[in-house]
């Protein structure tokens, strides 16, 4: 928050309201940037955070995420043109994962909207859209304002998570189903200021909530949970665990699996919610939205390229690698995204956006990765496989309550 | 008993026209012709949209909107057969004469130079050079007028070959003439005009005619453009007898003659859309009326963001349209006279062509600084007309009415509104005219001013342009009115724009009308909608 003395040009990046407790529980002060703010990367170690995740309970920072409020008469009419999605199905007290593309039918962002009411919507998102979100507004009764520093957030993510929650004190937090949100009155010895909303959402595929709640209340949540989930191993994870989790759950990330066509500067390199395999996502039956003759055009003329899932042999992860429709590397078949050893599902995995001939499940493709053999560089071609996303997606993050620990 | 009657007769129509305009009813009639059903719809109790005449004073008729009719084709007008159906000229080739307070007033005519020859010999031998490059130039762009703009960037051959055909005929001028295409096309007529002439009463009246009607000065860039534009549609300048709405009536009997119907008082609502599709509109009375294709000859603002609205069309289309310049900069004003007007220096023959009050390049451009920001001049230039002079029909006998394009007049004034400057303005523009024709003002029984206010709520055009929207490279051809509905189809399927706001422009010209007739009649017809009435979200 721009709220301390220093000059804003001293201080560039901004700090979370639960900064402070970060940097006290930072072993290897490593913080990268986020939308404006100053966030970790890694506290202790990535795999012990990774593992945090899946075997525990993870807290995540997620303030950085920008939020709009969206409100008004014709907030659902104008989410409805706007998004990809249905948005008149969205009823109060749930969150919907949805996209939105401009006239060519290019993603410019991805992002979760939170129906609080018929009238009001919280859209949460990576980057800033104001500009696109009030060129849409055009027409409509609706008023749209970021709240992003209003809003503090933390991600609580993990098979003990909802175990952590109740013991916190959200009491029947564990009937909460998956992309609900309910309001809860946290334990009186907290003081909140506010109330806390929590939703069964995240970002790693795997049973997890997301708290949000005013900046003031933002150490005493953190406080409260760190004591309670202490007996269930809790522990706060940077962005890099975070990333290896979603890759597993093949969740994309802007400006590594896809840049925003609002952001583009080449020719080709904008990207369509089919072709990132976001299909599902396009409702074509609804009313009209941004974009959608251009993605009937695309869709009547057939994929062009295709985000998919690889299952790649050997264990060393194949960043940025080139992919090719034979071992020689003669013919190029598409390039990964994103990429990871998956300790959960013991295998090598990757994002990899495969031009059209190779998007089906089964063929094979062959990666091009460099190996740091002690500074000597070897290349190897390591086969990989087209497989379904996502690479892990457990019985724990649908289940409803979820198992007590 | 065809296919197309028996739909209209259970009060379907294959195409609806929105407006009756005279673009209106160009298109309807071709697409009647084409043998679509056709219904106009006019929100006006009369057709004929911003060409037409209107009795603004008992007895006084006048143009209320264009005065002059000098750019629709005479082709156009044969196929029409406009002259068949009673449309008769008053005055044809009319003379333009340019008014000085400190001298005579100057004949401007290329063909007769010798009255310029008395102010200055050497302007006397450009004046028919000029001409002929203007013509030979405007020459060149005419079919352009006829063509629907391509698209860019696509792999279609049609447009590929548009592109090519408009190449070839640049291409065709020889080499100088495309030199000096290229030179003149960007710049402003003030450096165009000191090139070939001296006399500033000349330049003047040449610079007036590059800059009527846009929100251009003559040293605005690109106002060389706006003149080879008005060159390439035609220059001699002729008044239908019973003024401009005489234009409107002979277009309605043609398209009633080719079986278009046309309803006058009723006013269009908003378009109807049914699974992604124009179905109809409904009217301000709330009666639906179905169409396979609705074609919308109103301002491409009130057609996609007031009759169809955002909700159907994506958000950088209508950021697009938002952003079309469509403020127009000048008024109208009309005058009922008890007596002719004696204009000093003139006699009545000179009073059955046009005059101009714009003595110099720079009185133009004074008159143009105020209206960038939000002022109007104390001295604007003048395009004055006195009708009656030519068509005793537009006034009692030995009574006159006077027209006159007032430039520059914004929309939007930063200091009050038009209630509170009209009379300021008014008494201006009598001003001006008062010094070119003493008495003038004693004679006047009324006045009638338009701004570009009243121009918009009396003719239903956003912004009050006589264009639409305004003409200019950036709104031009394949941009016009935006990209994604240049070629008169929108995003919308089955809804076509014909109007001013599309290529090739405004003017009482009719071309744009009869380009989307011919878009709408090469757009495969499609199986005839068997939507029920209950089906619609009307």
């Amino acid at each position: 928050m721009l709220t301390e003395s220093e000059p804003h040009y001293r201080q560039p990046l901004l700090k979370t309201p639960f900064h402070d407790r970060a940097r006290a529980l930072s072993q290897v002060d490593s913080f990268i940037p986020w939308s404006g703010y100053t966030t970790v990367d890694v506290f202790t170690t990535v795999e012990q955070e990774y593992f945090a995740i899946r075997n525990a309970t993870s807290i995540y920072d997620l303030t950085p995420m920008v939020k709009y409020r969206i409100a008004g008469a014709e907030a659902t009419r104008y989410l409805n043109r706007l998004m990809t999605r249905d948005m008149a199905r969205l009823v109060s007290g749930r969150v919907a994962y949805t996209a939105w593309c401009n006239d060519s039918g290019h993603l410019i962002d991805d992002g979760t909207v939170f129906c609080l009411s018929a009238t009001e919507y919280r859209l949460c998102t990576g980057e800033r859209q104001l500009d696109w979100l009030l060129t849409s507004a055009v027409g409509f009764d609706v008023e749209i304002e970021e709240v992003t520093e209003e809003i503090a957030a933390l991600s609580v993510q993990g098979p003990t998570s909802c175990a952590v929650l109740k013991a916190f004190g959200l009491e029947g937090v564990e009937r909460l189903k998956p992309s609900e949100l309910a309001h809860f009155t946290a334990p009186a010895v907290l003081a909140l200021e506010g109330p806390l909303m929590v939703s069964r959402t995240g970002f790693t595929g795997d049973l997890g909530y997301e708290l949000w709640m005013r900046p003031a209340d933002a150490e005493r949540v953190w406080d409260g949970l760190m004591e309670e989930g202490r007996r269930r191993l809790i522990r706060p994870i940077g962005s890099r665990a975070l990333d290896m989790a979603r890759i597993e759950a093949g969740f994309l990330l802007p400006n590594v699996d896809f840049v925003s066509s609002g952001h583009t500067l080449r020719i080709g390199t904008d990207r369509s919610p089919l072709e990132l395999g976001l299909g599902w996502l396009v409702d074509f039956k609804k009313g009209h939205f941004t974009g959608r003759r251009a993605l009937l055009e695309e869709q009547r003329r057939g994929p062009r390229r295709r985000l998919v899932g690889l299952d790649i042999e050997g264990n060393e992860p194949a960043l940025n690698a080139l992919l090719y429709a034979d071992r020689t590397g003669r013919r190029q078949a598409g390039s990964v995204t994103s990429a990871s050893w998956s300790p959960t599902a013991k295998r090598n995995i990757a994002l990899a956006m495969m031009d059209a001939p190779h998007i089906e499940r089964g063929t094979t493709v062959w990666a091009e990765i460099y190996l740091n053999r002690e500074l000597v560089w070897e290349r190897r071609m390591a086969r990989a496989q087209v497989v379904e996303r996502p690479f892990f997606s457990p019985e724990r993050r649908r289940a409803t309550p979820p198992a007590d620990y | 008993m065809s296919a197309s009657e028996s739909r209209r007769n259970a009060g379907r129509y294959d195409c609806i026209v929105v407006g009756g305009g005279h673009n209106g009813l160009v298109c309807a009639t071709y697409l009647a012709r084409g043998g679509r059903s056709v219904l106009v719809l006019e929100a006006a109790e009369r057709v004929g949209g911003a060409a037409a005449t209107q009795e603004f004073w008992p007895g006084f008729k006048v143009s209320s909107g264009a005065h002059l009719l000098h750019l629709m084709p005479e082709a156009l007008m044969r196929d029409l057969g406009l002259g068949a159906r009673g449309l008769r000229l008053a005055a044809e080739r009319m003379p333009t004469t340019a008014l000085s307070v400190d001298r005579a007033p100057l004949w401007v005519d290329a063909a007769n130079p010798s009255a310029l020859a008395m102010l200055s010999s050497s302007d006397a031998i450009a004046l028919p050079k000029y001409s002929a490059l203007l013509r030979r130039l405007g020459q060149a762009l005419q079919p352009v007028f006829e063509m629907t703009p391509p698209r860019l960037g696509t792999d279609s051959w049609q447009d590929r070959l548009t592109l090519l055909r408009l190449g070839m005929r640049l291409r065709r001028l020889g080499r100088r003439d495309m030199r000096e295409l290229l030179r003149i096309g960007g710049m402003c007529v003030y450096d165009l005009l000191d090139e070939y002439f001296e006399t500033p009463l000349l330049k003047g009246a040449l610079g007036l005619d590059a800059v009527l009607g846009t929100n251009l000065a003559p040293r605005s860039p690109g106002s060389v453009f706006t003149l080879l534009y008005r060159m390439a549609a035609g220059s001699a300048l002729s008044v239908p007898r019973g003024g401009m709405g005489a234009v409107s009536d002979a277009l309605a009997k043609a398209a009633v003659d080719a079986g278009v119907v046309i309803r006058t008082g009723a006013p269009v609502e908003r378009i109807l859309v049914h699974e992604h599709r124009a179905a109809g509109v409904v009217l301000e009375s709330g009666e639906p009326l179905l169409a396979s294709v609705v074609i919308s000859s109103a301002d491409p603002k009130s057609t996609f963001l007031r009759l169809l609205g955002p909700e159907y069309l994506d958000a950088g289309f209508v950021r697009r349209v938002g952003h079309l310049r469509a403020r127009g900069l000048a008024a109208k004003l009309h005058l009922a006279l008890d007596g002719l007007p004696q204009f000093s220096g003139l006699d009545v023959s000179a009073l059955r062509g046009r005059l101009l009050v714009a003595p110099s390049s720079d009185y133009i451009e004074r008159a143009f600084n105020h209206s960038k920001y939000g002022e109007f001049s104390e001295a604007p230039a003048l395009e004055v007309t006195v009708p009656s002079v030519a068509d005793s029909s537009l006034a009692p006998t030995g009574k006159h009415v006077l027209s006159a394009i007032v430039q520059y007049v914004p929309y939007e004034l930063t200091a009050g509104d038009w209630d509170l400057h009209r009379r300021r303005l008014i008494e201006a523009v009598m001003r001006i005219l008062e010094a070119h024709a003493p008495g003038i003002r004693q004679s006047v029984l009324a006045a009638e001013l338009l701004t570009p206010v009243d121009i918009e709520r009396q003719f239903r055009i956003t912004g009050g342009h006589w264009h639409h929207a305004e003409l200019a490279l950036d709104q031009f051809l394949m941009v016009r009115p935006v990209p994604g509905a240049a070629q008169y189809r929108t995003p919308l399927d089955g809804l076509f724009l014909c109007g001013a706001g599309t290529h090739p422009g405004g003017g009482v010209m009719g071309i744009a009308g009869r380009n989307a007739a011919r878009e709408v009649l090469k757009s495969r017809a499609r199986a005839t909608m068997s939507i029920q009435d209950g089906g619609l979200t009307c």
